[in-house]
């Protein structure tokens, strides 16, 4: 079906996509980590799954929806009562640009 | 040189005029303190769970109606995830391959899909906002998080810069009679991004297409675009190719910049959103869409052809603009139904609306039924046409009644009698050369004959009684 | 002994405080006693005394509960067994810890769980492991380990755990309770620190199956703020049934035969012909596609674990590593530092199967054999009342036993998964000892079936009369 084995450059990617910090040795062990268990779980693909409509939810499948109603938001302080760095106005990130 | 066609289409982000945002009960309100409407759901703290707005669900709905638009039987939410500091999920929550609307039309150019979505967060760069938090740092809000948005894309059915403008306002005024949305691009309630292409004239295949992003106003989508066109013809015509790719257009220098990618190769990795269940259109959210809906500028613009007799041109200046064509709807509701309703319709869309400039009608003391009564006055020759535009300047300042501005300032027409005589006597005396040359049979010297008299009556004359009189005096 | 509250189940302390006999407040200060005896790494914070509850009229009669860490609760740290949410104390309570409360049922502490619930052993919580109250030697099983000890050890009367694909019935299974995962749905997930949200849902762990119905009768409600939440179909009432006269059990061979340990095969087979004796009929029943259940769950989870947990990047709460140089590299060093390695391989794993290219291989494929898995279902309980299987295929394995092999950790919870990914309910009840440990019998029926299932679970109970003194601190 695919390659099975995810090379190095894959495994940056990916990290890069999820944000995630590897090192050297965290790139090689998760390519064979990964490797191992998608080698496991390609089984299904031994399945047919030909006119197999896909479940995304088991149990309901219509959702409700909400009525146009205001409610209570949090205050400013309590908005930003948890965040590592605020100038008390809002929340404060390192540029994107940098 | 060879002739090339330019291959437009838009893609329109409307943000809903709703009480509460998509997906959390926070109000979606424009320019109040940054980070006051905001809870667990809009914030993306841990554990929160979105539940859809339904009235963002109606709006929708009206919106892909007015479009002529096939409405999806169910609509599914997906996550688009990316990393941003505007994005407090690390996703989006948008419809993306079952829109709530399907494809549709307006005026020619053809709807592909409208859908649902949450709006970002605001960024505020150090170097906008002013304050001092390290030139290398923003700040966030997270009041515009979570704001409904409608995207509205169509296909590339738009040929240059100037019709994807005049589509656009037509947009805007049909979205606005449908109260959907404030659409306004200063506040960025009405967003346009356009996707811009070359192709030969004639050529069925279309070239390679650049994104424009965020223009703010109508004449910078008009600008911006042109610009865009001129850049790749001129690539085009040098043998060079177009490169895909996301363009800024800066209204300030005219030039394009490209934008940095928000995400490494784009790779959203869409899923459905398992937060949400399918969203399901039954017949009654159609069936209340539609009582919803009121009548549209193209439906408008073509009643008042058929129904009121009014030329193409003036019926789609009149309903091209939902507010001066409700005040023309409310002055042929209050008129005599002797009065023609085009004679209305050159006094709304010249006169009052030529006075009420940028601000709107509605931001003048002008009434709909004053408007009508003056036309009236003017009809049955009670005050000439020059009294009634004084009166209409009255109207615009203060208000009132037209009949008593006619009154009090002594606008009534000048009836022949003693008053009017004495002025044409007055001009004859005024002007001996003028008088000597109409005697000898020249009459377009009547001219600044004509001119003294309404000067006296200060225009309350009728020009064609005037014209009579002075004849009849100089015996010609 | 007599004088002891603790020494009871929740229900009988619960009927003490109605009729009078027992006082709530003095209920609540002896099992702040009891949480101060944990020994098991097993609670991350526990109430003040003096905190307890004005009014307690409700039918939970002021018992206090334990919750998992991941449970949002207002001013009290909620941080999902992460790092990255050290400390982190939220401004809401979920809703059903908020239900239960106002039901009778106060905060009384909360638990360690493996990382955002990933895990079965309990050995990936970025505070520690929580270790089993029958061999502190072993795993108490995850990711509700904590609550499982935490009710096991005696430290709390009851408490709250979530099950994505075993993470209730396994460490009950494991530490000699019941556990309760309920039909997707019925309990509202708003305020749960979400793992995979398809999957995810809350559900009592208890010293017994009526224990377990009276919390769970009190969870379930439709939530206007989870839109996957549809409450349940019926009400809950609190099990009697002691035979099993006319009940069809069925036994799926894939579920009960290979990979089971003897130990547990053997107090397997004892309780099917127990409930033989009590009047059941045990048919074969069988789930063809129940082998590719791990496959399609170890996509599924992953897939959406990877974007629920994309919140995490250092800017509204929790930890935030900035090296200085920019947006993305602060975003790659806070994740990196806060998530342990068992959610970052999960992360990566789910990142992998919805990129460009792979989402239909992986995460479509595994949703279409959801479906399969279902209808397997669907058509064994046309032919049965129950599917029954032992809950876990071992006994509760020696600390640092699997750690080094994610796939064997993944393997062994090939019983659980399967319901996990129909949305079916099930229980775990233990039904006897193998190598002095306990082992768990589970108990699974249609949607909404709880009923069912308990008096069913209420009728073993009663007959096996498991002594669960032995963890008992
Ligand atoms: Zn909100």
């Amino acid at each position: 079906m695919i390659a099975k084995m995810l090379d190095r450059s894959e495994v940056i990617h990916i990290a890069r996509l999820a944000r995630l910090n590897l090192d050297e040795g965290e790139i090689e062990r998760t390519a064979i980590e990964l490797s191992g268990i998608l080698d496991h779980v390609e089984r299904i693909s031994e399945l047919d799954l030909e006119g197999v409509e896909p479940t995304a939810h088991a149990v309901a499948t219509r959702g409700e929806l909400r009525p146009d109603i205001q409610g209570a938001s949090l205050s400013r302080d309590q908005a930003l009562a948890e965040a590592p760095v605020t100038d008390g106005v809002g929340f404060i990130v390192p540029s994107p640009g940098a | 040189m060879t002739d090339w066609e330019a291959v437009i289409g838009l893609e329109i982000h409307v943000q809903l005029a709703t009480q509460t945002k998509m997906f959390c009960s926070c109000s979606p309100v424009f320019g109040d303190d940054p980070n006051t409407h905001t809870c667990p759901v809009c914030l993306g703290l841990p554990g929160a769970l979105p539940v859809a707005n339904a009235q963002a669900v109606h709006l929708g709905l009206m919106i892909g109606l007015a479009l002529g638009c096939s409405l999806a039987s169910q609509s599914v939410f997906h996550r688009k995830n990316y990393f941003y500091a505007d994005s407090p999920k690390g996703y989006q929550i948008s419809q993306f391959d079952q829109p709530l609307c399907g494809p549709g039309n307006l005026a020619g150019v053809r709807i592909h899909r409208v859908h649902l979505e949450d709006d970002a967060a605001k960024l505020i760069h150090a170097s906008e906002s002013g304050r001092i938090a390290g030139a290398d740092s923003s700040t966030v809000d997270f009041n515009r998080a979570g704001t409904p948005l409608a995207e509205i894309v169509t296909e590339p059915d738009l040929h240059s810069a100037a019709q994807a403008r005049e589509w656009l306002a037509l947009l805007r005024t049909t979205l606005r009679t449908l109260g959907v949305s404030d659409v306004s691009m200063d506040e960025g309630s009405l967003r346009c991004d356009a996707n811009i292409s070359l192709r030969r004239v004639g050529d069925q295949t279309l070239g390679t297409k650049t994104e424009l992003k965020n223009m703010n106003s109508f004449r910078f989508v008009e600008r911006g675009i042109e610009a865009e066109i001129i850049r790749q013809r001129e690539l085009l015509d040098s043998g060079q190719t177009v490169t895909q790719e996301t363009l800024h257009f800066d209204p300030r220098s005219g030039s394009l910049t490209t934008l940095r990618s928000k995400e490494e190769a784009h790779d959203y990795r869409y899923f459905p959103e398992p937060d949400l269940l399918p969203v399901e259109v039954t017949e009654a959210m159609i069936a209340s869409a539609r009582d919803a809906l009121p009548e549209l500028p193209i439906e408008r613009a073509a009643r008042y052809v058929s129904e009121l007799q009014i030329d193409d041109v003036l019926a789609e200046r009149l309903a091209g603009d939902a507010e001066l064509a409700e005040f023309f709807d409310a002055v042929v509701e209050a008129a005599d139904k002797s009065i023609e309703a085009r004679v209305l319709a050159t006094w709304v869309s010249d006169d009052a609306a030529g006075r009420a400039g940028d601000d709107g009608l509605l931001a003048s003391k002008l009434e709909p039924a004053a408007l009508a009564e003056l036309v009236a006055l003017v009809d049955d020759g009670s005050i000439t046409t020059a009294a009634g535009r004084t009166v209409l300047d009255q109207l615009f300042e203060v208000g009132g009644s037209p009949a008593a501005i006619v009154s009090d300032q002594g606008l009534g027409k000048v009836d022949g009698g003693d008053e009017l005589e004495a002025a044409v006597d007055a001009a004859i005396a005024a002007e001996p050369e003028a008088a000597e040359k109409v005697r000898a049979g020249e009459q377009k010297a009547l001219g600044p004959l004509v001119g003294v008299v309404m000067k006296h009556t200060s225009g309350r004359a009728d020009g064609g009684e005037v014209r009579k009189l002075l004849l009849e005096r100089l015996g010609s | 002994m007599s004088n002891d509250p603790t020494a009871l189940t929740a229900a009988s302390s619960a009927a003490l405080v109605k009729s009078g006999e027992l006082d709530a407040s003095d209920l609540f200060e002896a099992w702040l006693g009891r949480a101060e005896l944990d020994t098991f790494g097993a609670l991350s914070w526990i109430a003040q005394a003096g905190e307890s509850p004005e009014q307690v009229d409700g039918p939970l009669g002021g018992v206090p509960l334990a919750v998992k860490d991941l449970f949002c609760t207002e001013g009290v740290p909620s941080q999902s067994g992460s790092k990255i949410l050290e400390g982190y104390k939220p401004p809401y309570t979920a809703s059903v810890v908020e239900a239960l409360a106002k039901s009778g049922a106060p905060l009384l502490c909360k638990t360690h769980q493996d990382e955002f619930a990933m895990g079965s052993s309990n050995e990936n919580c970025a505070f520690g492991p929580v270790l089993n109250p029958w061999d502190k030697s072993r795993v108490p099983g995850g990711s509700s380990g904590g609550s499982a000890v935490a009710v096991a050890a005696g430290l709390a009367p009851w408490a709250l755990g979530t099950d994505t694909g075993g993470s209730i019935r396994q460490p009950a299974a494991l530490c000699g309770i019941v556990g309760l995962k309920p039909t997707y749905g019925s309990v509202s997930r708003y305020g749960m620190i979400a793992f995979a949200s398809s999957l995810d849902q809350a559900g009592p762990l208890t010293q017994d199956v009526t224990d377990a119905a009276l919390l769970f009768s009190q969870m379930i409600a439709r939530d206007p703020r989870d839109a996957t939440s549809v409450g349940h179909q019926e009400s809950i009432h609190l099990p009697d049934r002691r035979d099993l006269t006319g009940v069809r059990l069925g036994v799926p061979e894939e579920l009960s035969g290979d990979g089971i340990e003897p130990g547990v095969r053997a107090t397997f087979e004892e309780t099917l012909e127990r409930a033989r004796e009590l009047g059941a009929e045990v048919v074969p029943c069988p789930l063809p596609h129940a082998p590719h259940a791990l496959s399609a769950y170890y996509l599924i989870a992953p897939a959406e674990c990877s974007s629920n947990l994309a919140r995490f990047d250092g800017v509204r709460y929790g930890q935030r590593v900035d090296p200085g140089d920019g947006l993305d590299a602060m975003y790659s060093a806070t994740r990196a530092a806060g998530f342990g390695p068992e959610v970052r391989r999960r992360i990566m794993l789910g990142t992998y199967a919805l990129s460009s290219g792979y989402y239909d291989a992986y995460y479509g494929r595994a949703q279409r054999v959801r479906t399969l898995i279902q209808r397997d279902f669907d058509e064994a309980f046309a032919n049965c009342d129950a599917i029954v299987t032992p809950t876990s295929s071992s006994v509760a394995f020696p600390l640092g036993s699997r750690t080094a092999d994610p796939l064997s950790m993944y393997l062994s919870d090939f019983c659980t998964v399967p319901m996990s990914l129909a949305g079916i309910p099930a229980i775990s009840i233990p039904n006897g000892m193998s190598e002095g440990l306990p082992t768990g019998f589970q108990i699974a029926g249609p949607a909404f079936a709880e009923n069912s299932i308990l008096g069913i679970a209420h009728a073993l109970e009663s007959s096996i009369q498991f002594d669960r003194s032995g963890a008992r601190v």
